[in-house]
């Protein structure tokens, strides 16, 4: 059969009026799609009905009511929202929300300088930056996270003096096994510094850097970072190795190569890829539960365990990393249609 | 490790998601088809339930296991264990993967009640105290205002501590970790100034933990009432009967004196309550649908409550105290087999 001939066959086959109702594409689509909705949503009624009468059966009390119930346990950090154990539940799994927020967006910010300047160190001409930059990307990325958080942890905790013996490397900083306690300005006027002092068992006044936020800042900033440095190395190198020479040869330095050319191209290939690390990171923070600091999951842990409702703490664990998530994805696909794609304006 | 026990709990909460029959029939009847008790125990404690060097499991709650092993198949190794944290129990429970929870698990009402769990009785009275390191020269729990205090989340303990200082208008950093390992490390490393948990588990941290135990005191406040008992589903009376009275006869085999070195010489006494306890005279196995000899059996594989606490507690130093039989100054009380 000529090319022709089968172009006019396929005219005549797509114009056949006695073609049936399911041997048309469009029906078909909808009709396929209609049975996979329906298998969803049967899937999802079973296991629905199914707790709902197992709760019932045993007499287990379901809802979200308890959120307004008071909560009567203490939260070790709440640098941003007051809270004691008389406030309701809502309010302490605010305070793990935060100190989630806190945590992630601050090791997104550390991994990420520290990431990118790795993962050029590691191109450098430099042999011995280059090793070292290599070494320590072999060594943090292929050992487990939690390995790592029990290993800060416990040189925090292990390795720094009590607090009646604590260092004091400047006036009014004192570092020891209850973290690094340091001066804040003080509200009111005159504005003046408000000094830690050492108080009873404690250090009081000032702000306070726990052992356990340290030691999971530290923790989740280096790790990230190590995927990070690779991600930066393969965008640049992904960049070809004419597109350096054609801008040497226009007479540009290092530094406008770097920043005209080859950067705008690599960020290309470098951003969906970090995208991934950042809600990577923010997903790792989880592991806070294992040393102590009271993120969502150890609130929402301790809520589910008080409660005994874990239906509907886990569905709270992971409504909220649903957002988070997508809030960092969305951010991130903004950006790189902003910037990535069309380059940075020299 | 925590990513595991996490996915536990996640699966744990599929279980209740699936588990097509809500009345999985009597759990008795179900135990008798598979074979073996399915018993929720501690993933280590000390004296409670601990695996010891050959990998068997000991302590006073496992002993309540292997009772109801034997009450119900004459056999005390009929007994399978689930080790749960706190935080995985009582869904375990709920969701059918364990058929009792014997696990140093204190008796109050919201759990009694909207957890959907039934305790059967008390088999060890604790209650919540302090532990501080002797050179800070603290004499009572009212002078740990501003202390570092290590606990484990998802128990009364958190709650207890939170009340008592509210209560004395002190303030506490909590440093909240969830396996025991870790919080006790964390304690001996000096990050807290107070580890507080039930008196009985203070005793056995310091014990097989401290690096020199008489550096460490435990403070003589007792800030609480820790009734630890077993605990079963709502909905299956003749399982909630079965495992009640399995830990009172226990009870009740100290009171009367029956040992398992010497229940098979007082089976042929002629005191009728014994006669009645061996199942020699009337039918209180067949009451609980049980053999005649159920209450024997406990006795002569596993021991009375006494012999018990002897073997898994006496060597901890933990003293017995208000767990004495209540003709003895203490609380331990069976109703009568009659």
């Amino acid at each position: 059969m000529t090319y022709r001939s089968r172009l006019d066959l396929t005219a005549q086959l797509l114009a056949n009026k006695n073609m049936t109702f399911l041997h048309r594409r469009h029906p078909r689509a909808i009709i396929y799609q209609g049975l996979l909705a329906a298998a969803v949503g049967l899937t999802a009624w079973y296991f629905i009905s199914n707790a709902v009468e197992n709760l019932l059966a045993r007499h287990i009390a379901s809802g979200f009511g308890f959120l307004t119930r008071e909560a009567g346990f203490e939260i070790g950090e709440t640098t941003f929202l007051s809270y004691n154990a008389g406030d309701t539940y809502l309010n302490a799994l605010a305070v793990g929300l935060l100190n989630t927020l806190h945590v992630a967006t601050l090791s997104i910010v550390f991994s990420t300088l520290l990431g990118v300047s790795i993962g050029l160190a590691r191109l450098s001409h430099n042999w011995l930056l280059a090793k070292l930059a290599a070494g320590y990307v072999e060594v943090i990325r292929n050992a487990p996270l939690i390995v790592q958080l029990f290993f800060w942890y416990a040189v925090i905790t292990e390795s720094f003096p009590a607090p009646g013996e604590a260092l004091s490397p400047f006036p009014g900083v004192f570092l020891s096994n209850r973290g690094l306690a340091f001066p804040v300005i003080a509200a009111g006027t005159p504005l003046k510094l408000d000094y830690p002092v050492l108080s009873g068992f404690n250090f009081s006044g000032g702000a306070l850097l726990s052992p356990e936020f340290a030691a999971l800042l530290l923790g989740l900033s280096l790790y990230t970072a190590a995927f990070i440095a690779e991600i930066v190395r393969a965008g640049i190198l992904a960049v070809d190795r004419g597109q350096f020479e054609a801008a040497y040869s226009l007479g540009l330095n290092q530094r406008q190569v770097m920043r005209c050319v080859i950067l705008p191209q690599a960020l290309r290939v470098i951003v969906p890829p970090i995208s991934s690390q950042y809600l990577n990171c923010t997903k790792n923070s989880s592991l806070a539960v294992a040393i102590g600091y009271p993120d969502l999951v150890s609130i929402a842990n301790t809520s589910i365990n008080q409660t005994g409702q874990a239906i509907e703490g886990i569905a709270i664990i992971m409504l909220v990393y649903l957002t988070i998530s997508l809030a960092i994805s969305g951010f991130m696909n903004w950006f790189n249609r902003r910037f990535a794609l069309r380059g940075i304006k020299p | 490790m925590m990513v595991n026990a996490s996915l536990r709990l996640g699966l744990i909460v599929l279980a209740l998601l699936v588990t097509a029959n809500a009345h999985a029939g009597p759990t008795a009847g179900a135990a008798l088809k598979k074979g073996f008790v399915q018993c929720g125990v501690n993933t280590g404690l000390a004296g409670f339930s601990q695996p010891d060097s050959n990998g068997e499991w000991r302590g006073i709650d496992v002993d309540l296991c292997r009772a109801i092993g034997a009450a119900l198949f004459s056999d005390a190794k009929k007994v399978r264990y689930t080790p749960l944290t706190a935080q995985q129990r009582f869904t375990a429970l709920q969701s059918g993967e364990v058929d009792i929870l014997s696990r140093n698990t204190t008796w109050t009402m919201t759990r009694d009640t909207s957890l959907g769990l039934n305790f059967v009785g008390v088999n060890f009275y604790d209650g919540q105290g302090f532990m501080v390191t002797k050179k800070r020269n603290v004499k009572s729990a009212k002078q740990l205002d501003g202390a570092a205090v290590c606990v484990q989340p998802g128990t009364t303990t958190e709650l207890n501590l939170a009340d008592y200082f509210r209560a004395n208008n002190m303030k506490f950093k909590p440093v909240v970790i969830e396996k025991l390992e870790e919080v006790l490390n964390a304690y001996f490393a000096g990050r807290c100034d107070v580890y507080t948990t039930d008196i009985s588990g203070l005793y056995a941290a310091r014990a097989s933990r401290a690096a020199n135990p008489t550096d460490h005191v435990i403070l003589p406040e007792i800030v609480s009432k820790e009734p630890f008992g077993p605990a079963v589903r709502h909905g299956d009376d003749q399982w909630f009967d079965i495992v009640k009275w399995s830990l009172f006869a226990m009870i009740e085999a100290e009171e009367l004196g029956l040992t398992s070195k010497n229940i098979e010489q007082q089976a042929k006494s002629a005191n009728p309550v014994i006669q009645r306890f061996v199942g020699a005279k009337g039918e209180f196995g067949k009451m609980l649908g049980l053999d005649i000899r159920w209450a024997y059996n406990i006795v002569k594989q596993v021991g009375n409550y006494g012999e018990s606490y002897e073997r898994n507690l006496s060597p901890l130093g933990v003293e017995r105290g208000v767990n004495r039989l209540w003709n003895r100054g203490g609380l331990m009380y069976a109703p009568p087999m009659r």
